[in-house]
């Protein structure tokens, strides 16, 4: 259980996907203009993280490791992300329209996230267990949500300010970005 | 269009470099700019799978029926990821070690699919690969340049090899090393600051055209008035 506890701690805070671990940047730094959408992003990306990191799970112990095929594991993880987002995208359309609604235009996005192919290899490269993977798919995606939508405020507030020619649109938002993971490599220190 | 190599080339490199100036790829490039050799690595490994990448799927940009073609250039790059991670697992095990699992991740790179999307899949296969190629430079030279940054301000040297050992030190032992320009947030302000380089380079050139477009004109004007 503690071990539970510890995962889920390290993937919101000490390793943070995107702060710590730099997994899931262009949505970070592309969706993230509105508070709103951010969060939208962030529920999508935590519904398929959790469902992928299950999936991914069962496809690599019951199918790669038993014939031998581990290093195809890149190849059918991508293609098990990729339909699944795609079923995800069908069954919300048709059986929960409001959530499709709310989630729909980021899903086809989320297949290129970095974030959750890179869930899926950290589960297998730490060998963790079933519990394990999803707590962890699950926690890593909360902790993504969290820093994309604490950086929509902030961005929200930079729009009032006035920086330099040069400086102004993306430079700027890295360096915001760069102040934000100061704060965070702080937690780093919280070793167990 | 006049087909032209260097102008290709000059595009990937400058006016269209990959990551300073259409701003893709941004996870490997934060992550492993830490040291020069793991930049080195890191673009080296990207330009291989972009200059095959983009060879194969414009040779088969005809056969692939539209509506899967997105699918097909994933399996296709994958396909190629898969074969540069078992190659520098097996040659190069330090730097396998060092970026970790960016190696696989180079699937997801945006950089890859946007060109298979933007250029291989419109233009016959030897343009499409001199394209990876220089495409593939552009972002090498671009990381090798924040790496730069970043572990000369980190730690004093530059070319350290991957476990930290060796390399160049260029200031002596008196440099403690900012070793914040190691850490996550050294990335981003590092990338920060090249990239309103960047900018300030660009909009000092477009100012200087638009005041020689001015004078020009005036000149023009004045020689209608006589």
């Amino acid at each position: 259980m503690s071990n539970i506890f510890l995962i889920m701690f390290g993937a919101i805070l000490t390793e943070n996907f995107i702060f710590s671990r730099f997994y899931g940047c262009c949505p970070f730094l592309g969706v993230s203009d509105k508070p709103s959408t951010a969060l939208g992003m962030g529920m999508a990306v935590t519904f398929v993280m959790t469902l992928s990191s299950a999936a991914t799970y069962a496809v690599y112990y019951l199918l790669l490791e038993p014939f031998g095929l581990e290093y195809l594991k890149t190849i059918a993880f991508i293609l098990v992300i990729a339909s699944l987002v795609q079923f995800i995208e069908m069954f919300l359309k048709k059986y929960i329209p409001s959530l499709y609604s709310a989630l729909g235009i980021y899903l086809p996005l989320i297949t290129t996230n970095c974030a959750v192919l890179g869930a899926a290899l950290v589960n297998i490269q730490d060998q963790n267990s079933f519990v394990e993977s999803v707590v962890f798919g699950f926690s890593a995606a909360l902790g993504f949500t969290m820093a994309i939508t604490v950086f929509a405020g902030v961005r929200a507030k930079m729009q009032l300010s006035d920086p330099p020619k040069s400086f102004r649109g993306f430079p700027i938002l890295l360096i915001a970005a760069s102040l934000a993971a100061m704060a965070f490599s702080g937690f780093s220190g919280m070793k167990f | 269009m006049k087909y032209s190599i260097g102008k290709q080339f000059k595009e990937g490199i400058i006016t269209n470099n990959p990551t300073f100036v259409q701003l893709l790829g941004m996870c490997p490039t934060l992550a492993t700019t830490t040291s020069v050799i793991n930049a080195l690595g890191m673009g080296a490994a990207v330009t291989v799978v972009l200059m095959f990448s983009n060879l194969f799927i414009s040779l088969v940009r005809k056969i692939v029926p539209k509506q899967i073609r997105i699918a097909s250039y994933i399996v296709i790059i994958s396909g190629f990821v898969t074969a540069v991670e078992l190659i520098i697992k097996a040659f190069f095990p330090a730097i396998d070690a060092s970026l970790g699992l960016f190696i696989p991740l180079i699937v997801v790179n945006c950089i890859i699919l946007a060109r298979a999307e933007a250029f291989a899949s419109k233009n016959p296969p030897i343009p499409s690969m001199i394209d990876g190629i220089s495409m593939g430079i552009g972002f090498t030279m671009a990381l090798t340049c924040i790496a730069f940054v970043r572990e000369f301000i980190g730690t004093g040297g530059i070319l350290a090899a991957a476990d930290g050992t060796g390399g160049l030190k260029i200031l002596g032992s008196w440099y403690p090393g900012a070793s914040i320009f190691l850490l996550p947030s050294g990335a981003f302000l590092t990338l920060g600051f090249i990239i309103a380089l960047v900018q300030k380079i660009s909009n000092t050139k477009a100012e200087k055209a638009r005041l020689a477009k001015i004078t020009a004109e005036d000149a023009e004007r004045k020689e209608k008035a006589v």
